[in-house]
């Protein structure tokens, strides 16, 4: 691996940055997961269907799907967004509320039916060839940067990481700072206690599924842009799980750090490792990768410790 | 029902508890008819040992049976006048009554502070009052202020019990129904927390039910008591006379006539002799 040293340094910078930019891509869809998972203990399997369903939704409505109305991209998405939320309190509502008090096993089976109900459901409702999403991004190298640096980051690429930068900070924020944000934190300590001080569950969860449906949204937009809304868009939640290993289930924070880790060293090993095992790591390493944080760290390296109550 | 104090027949009970029957799991057979009242500003003191209903008593009251897949199957409880079976425990606590569980279960990873505001959840009567409310809290324990930062998973069980019973006073409650209090404190903490129930009953007129094995200390702070043995009342009577009484001197204060008894012999006789029977 001598060789490395030798490669151009700026090079190196450019498949960091961008597997950075690609990383915050990643944690977005875990963040869809680890949401639910932190409020109600539940693996939701379909969180990748619910991006397909979003990215499928939005494209056939600006095709026209509605009425034959092509409607702008912003109406869309609008309209997408309430879908989703519906979506959402439909699945907490009609599915898991009925399960409540079952054991993890059984919701976690509920959520893989949920899966591929979806979608079917999706491609049931808007067809299942492959669509172009415009953003209006345009997918050219940054010049200016370019010029100034020498190093070549994609617009698309950085426009998307700032948008799913800015979800990450909001949702942040709101677990932080707000009332339903805090009973949501309280609700995933320990939901009996919740109840008691009179938190309602089933309110907390409605938000909870109806927010992993707007991150749904906003992981569709984007993946759907760059990759082409089709069927493998739901192949996403495999890209979540090393994520969500490293980071930790539990974790917000840990979840958006690990997008990041696992985008740029996935990038990085593929790149300039893995010409000596013949290429093509970059969609095993992050299990590698997750792998060994498990057998270092099990709940990942944020994961919320488990504290011995007194 | 059994007899009620003179103080509760003189005015209608904030809380009464007619005749229920609580069921786990559609099978296990829990309370067998369980009646008490609690009156307006009253310290009323539910004892008992083990297993002997106390918890499920008050998970009834405050509607928290449901997700221990318990069911009142029979009686009915009031509130304020309003027969509350069907209601959920968060209508519960918006009406003025909110249980503090058993072994305190604080939010292990929200800060102290945090934990408190939780108990507003409730409210809607503007960060102003609750802010208030905030400082009031800090007022009757000080600790709290002090560790207000920290996370409530790594202050000591007595600061926990403390932060658990602040929660559930930023709720403005009417009553609060607290569950062993005095589990796994040191003496001296226990008499704090107890002065500050007090307190509380006192300065903010809050009206305690105390679920305790301690019946030492309960007693002490309590006007009334009732004493449950497997899901039954089976004595009640004012807090002083309960505490003379030679069968809770006997089971639960530890004595026997004048010396005390140690606790071999204690549990000797439990199997044979019962509560007035
Ligand atoms: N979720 C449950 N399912 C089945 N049985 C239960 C459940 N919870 C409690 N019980 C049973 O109900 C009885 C009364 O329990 P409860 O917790 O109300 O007693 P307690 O007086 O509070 O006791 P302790 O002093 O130990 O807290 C016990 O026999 C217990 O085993
Ligand atoms: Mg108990």
């Amino acid at each position: 691996m001598l060789e490395m040293i030798y490669l151009d340094p700026l090079f190196a910078i450019e498949v960091v940055v961008s597997g950075l930019l690609s990383g915050i891509m990643y944690s977005l869809v875990a963040l869809g997961f680890a949401l639910i998972f932190k409020a109600s203990g539940i693996f939701n399997f379909a969180q990748g269907a619910f991006v397909l369903f979003a990215a499928l939704t939005l494209v056939s409505l600006i095709e026209g799907a509605l009425f034959g109305v092509k409607l702008p991209l912003l109406l869309a998405a609008a309209v997408t967004l309430v879908i989703m939320v519906v979506y959402g309190m439909a699945v907490e509502r009609l599915v898991l509320r009925p399960l409540i008090n079952q054991s993890l096993i059984i919701l976690f089976m509920a959520t893989i039916g949920l899966n591929f109900f979806t979608e079917g459901f999706a491609q049931m409702l808007w067809g299942a060839q492959v669509k172009r999403l415009d953003l209006g991004i345009p997918e050219k190298p940054w010049e200016g940067l370019r010029l100034a640096t020498g190093i070549t980051l994609s617009v698309f690429e950085l426009v998307a990481a700032a948008i799913a930068g800015v979800l990450v900070l909001g949702l942040t924020l709101f677990f932080s700072k707000t009332t339903t944000g805090r009973a949501l934190r309280a609700v995933s300590d320990d939901n009996q206690a919740a109840m008691s001080v009179g938190i309602p569950l089933q309110h907390i969860w409605a938000v909870v599924w109806a927010v992993a449906g707007i991150i749904a949204l906003v992981a569709g937009m984007l993946w759907g842009a760059k990759l082409g809304v089709q069927f493998s868009l739901s192949l996403l939640a495999l890209k979540a799980l090393p994520v969500l290993i490293i980071g930790g289930f539990d974790s917000i924070v840990g979840v958006i750090v690990a997008g990041l880790i696992v985008g740029a060293s996935e990038k990085f090993a593929e790149v300039f490792v893995g010409p000596y095992f013949g290429g093509a790591i970059e969609n095993w390493f992050p299990y590698v990768l997750a792998t060994v944080v498990l057998l270092i760290k099990p709940q990942g390296l944020f994961g919320e410790k488990i504290i011995e109550r007194v | 029902m059994t007899t009620a104090s003179p103080a509760a027949e003189a005015q209608p009970a904030l809380l009464s508890v007619n005749n229920i029957e609580v069921i786990y799991d559609h099978v296990i057979l829990v309370l067998k008819g369980v009646s008490l009242s609690l009156p307006e500003g009253g310290v009323v003191a539910l004892l008992g040992a083990n297993g002997a209903g106390k918890t499920t008593t008050l998970k009834a009251i405050s509607n928290l049976l449901k997700t221990d897949r318990g069911d009142v199957t029979k009686g009915q409880i009031h509130f304020k006048g309003e027969q509350s079976n069907a209601l959920s425990a968060a209508d519960m606590v918006k009406r003025g009554l909110v249980q503090v569980m058993e072994g305190r279960h604080c939010f292990g990873h929200l800060t102290v502070e945090e934990n408190l505001l939780t108990g507003a959840y409730t409210r809607g009567d503007g960060r102003g009052a609750i802010s208030a409310d905030l400082e009031l809290v800090y007022k009757y324990f000080p600790r709290l202020k002090e560790r207000r930062g920290s996370l409530a998973g790594y202050i000591s069980g007595g600061e926990q019990q403390m932060c658990a019973i602040g929660r559930a006073l930023m709720a403005r409650p009417k009553v609060i129904l607290l569950d062993e209090p005095s589990m796994g404190l040191a003496p001296q903490l226990v008499a704090e927390i107890f002065s500050i129930v007090t307190r509380l009953n006192r300065e903010e007129k809050v009206s305690f039910l105390l679920a305790e094995q301690n019946a030492t200390v309960a007693l002490k702070h309590a006007d009334y008591g009732y004493v449950l043995e497997s899901g039954r009342v089976v004595l009640d009577g004012p807090a002083g006379q309960l505490a003379e009484n030679a069968d809770v001197k006997e089971f639960y204060l530890g004595f026997s006539g004048g010396g005390r008894v140690n606790f071999r012999d204690t549990k000797h006789y439990r199997r044979r002799k019962r509560w007035l029977a």
